[in-house]
This record gives C-alpha cells, structure tokens and sequence, in this order.
C-alpha cells in the first residue's frame, strides 16, 4: 500500500510538471499586456509637432483633434517594431470610422530614402511622418522604439509603452478610450501652454 | 499572467527591464600594441553587451537591419581585413528564419598593414565602431563609437 501511495503521488508530481511544461511551451517568449490608462487627472498635453509626410505635406498632430490618437515612434531597423506595424493597420481598418487614428512617427536617420519603400512595401495604411530630435526631446527624449503613446479625443497622454507590449493592450485601450464619455468643453478650462496643446482648445 | 509566473518561478527567468538602457555595448580602449614596419599585425578589440541584448551581425540578411560595422582610418598603417566571429542565430518575429547576431562577449579582430616606410615611435590609428542593439522588447538607435589604437613601431 505505502508503495501505491508513493506512485499515486509521484504521478501527480509528474502531471503536474507536464501540465507546466505544456502551458510554458504554449506562451513561448510572451509580450506581456500591460493596460493602464492614466485617470483622466492624471493625464497631460499631448506636446504638439508638424513634420512632413512623404510626399511632402505638413501634418499637425493638433490636426487629429477629436479623435483617439495611437502616436507610434519607430523605425525601419526595429524589429519589434516591425512585430506591431501588422497590429497597427489593423486598428487603422477596424476604428477609422470610430473617431480613431493612427501616426507613425519614423525616427530613421535616412530619411524617406528608407522609409518610403517600407510603407509602400508593407502597405502601410496609416499616417507617417519623419520624426527628429526636437520631436523627441517634446516627449521626454525618445531613446528605445518602438515607442508608443495613446491619446485620449482631448488631446491628453492616456498612456505610453516603451518597447513592444501586446496587441490586447492597445486594443483595449483604444476601446476604453473610445467609449469614454466625451468631456465638454468649459471656457478657459482648458488652454495651450507653451508648445503643449489640448485637443479642447477653441479656435 | 499564469504563463509569466511560470517562466519566472520555474525557470529562473529574469524578465528584460522595459526601461532604457542606452549604454548596452561596453567597449574597452583598445590596448597599445607593438608591431613591426612592413610587416602585418592582427589586433583583438573584445566587446560585451549587456544581457539580454544583441546586436545584428557585419553582413544582416535584412536590408533594414542595421550592420555592426568597424572601419579604421588608412594611413601608413592600414587595416587590411575585418574578422566578425561567428554569429549565432534567434528565432523573431519579424524575420522569416534565423536570425544571426552576436550577443554577449565577443571580438572583433582587424590585421593590419604596417607599411615598410613608417617610422619607429608611436602612431595612433582611429577607428569607429558602429553598432544598433536590441532586446527581443525594442531597440536602440544606432551608435558610433571613436576608437583611438596606438601602435608602437619599430624597425
């Protein structure tokens, strides 16, 4: 009997180490889900930028007033960036027509000579701009990439992921984001400081 | 979350920190070395980067991929040939295949060409190393550092 317990019990150690093993293999190297959107007290002005796009035109980030922004910094030679840029069309198609978009902000030294061919070999179908170091230095220096803020339709910094965290994460902010209740405007609340903008601010 | 906890109590997994770390490549100054003139000399440059990171190898099958590249200045003395060592491989994401980098301690040795003319006594040779790191998590941007070799020459 004392035999058939050490068995019984030897088998479930066994078991369970299977079960571990199996549940490890299936979540190899995991990018971790990291939601947390900042209360909105918490949040801050989004620093406003223009830069080029590729054919040229001025694109103020201020222009997306009204709208959750997904503000990726990355470039060409990031390879983890290259694992999100998938995620991000897809969030460009599914939300466009929900007050959502997308900006890529490229932070090759190359320039377009780089970039253009990577948009229009990937069909990027969001915004991209060409960043540099005075775009970087508005949002604290930008050292790793990808790096990635949320926006709220105010204009505010709801989040900000500094290399590669889970589709699930951004998708599920840019929902809450998106389904948050509207703030209303109150006069002088809300106003430009500095090169720092709000989305609110009337024209 | 189960999966993490996992990694970490039964592996002794140490997750990659997700805040920066700009300075992941540590390269030494490189030590005087003694060579004589008209003849070759081969000199060793070790690097070690910083766990968990990498840097993507001198030929990246990627044309996006940023190479690790070290050049030497010509002058009397010359580097005649680059030796990156043998890479090992990742499995990525973005990359269909493996992917060669070089991680952890590694070297870099140069040969150079002391020309017959140069004149004993001390001659420094500049160089640059140029490399781009990244963790499986992101990357940095791309790096230069200045190298400064003295050779000390003699007939």
């Amino acid at each position: 009997m004392p035999d058939r317990k050490v068995s019984v019990r030897s088998i479930r150690r066994w078991a369970l180490f299977a079960g571990a093993v199996a549940i490890l293999a299936s979540c190899e190297s995991p990018i971790p889900e990291n939601v947390h959107l900042k209360s909105v007290n918490e949040r801050k002005a989004t620093p406003d930028f223009a830069l080029k796009d590729a054919t040229g035109a001025t694109v103020k980030l201020s222009s997306y007033k009204g709208k959750v922004v997904l503000l990726n910094f990355w470039a060409t030679w990031c390879g983890p960036c290259k694992i999100e840029i998938p995620w991000f069309m897809d969030f460009q198609k599914t939300y466009k027509d929900r007050d959502f978009a997308v900006v890529g902000v490229s932070m090759d030294e190359d320039g377009w000579d780089a970039v253009k061919p990577y948009v229009e070999q990937k069909k990027m179908n969001y915004q991209v701009v060409l960043g540099n170091d005075q775009v970087s230095q508005l949002f604290g220096s930008i050292e790793s990439l990808p790096t990635t803020i949320v926006i709220d339709r105010e204009g505010r910094i709801a989040s900000m992921h500094i290399g590669l965290v889970s589709k699930s994460t951004y998708q599920k902010e840019i929902e809450k984001l998106l389904e948050a209740p509207r703030d209303v405007p109150k006069t002088g609340a809300v106003r430009a400081a500095g090169s720092e903008f709000a989305w609110l601010r009337s024209n | 979350m189960l999966c993490a906890l996992l990694a970490v109590s039964s592996l002794g997994f140490v997750p990659i920190n997700a805040v920066a770390q700009t300075n992941v490549l540590l390269v030494p100054k490189p030590d005087p070395v003694a060579a004589k003139a008209g003849t070759t000399v081969e000199v060793r440059l070790p690097l070690q980067l910083r766990e968990g990171y990498h840097v993507n190898t001198n030929k990246p099958p990627d044309p996006y991929l940023i190479p690790l590249r070290l050049t030497w200045d010509a002058g009397p003395i010359t580097a005649s040939e680059v030796l990156y060592p043998k890479p090992e491989t990742l499995k990525v994401e973005f990359f269909a295949g493996l992917l060669p980098v070089f991680s952890g301690r590694f070297e870099l040795i140069t040969r150079f060409k002391v020309a017959p003319s140069v004149q004993p006594g001390l001659v420094n040779v500049a160089g640059k190393l140029r490399y781009q790191a990244c963790n499986d998590r992101m990357c940095l941007p791309p790096k230069v550092i200045d190298l400064t070799l003295p050779v000390s020459v003699s007939r």
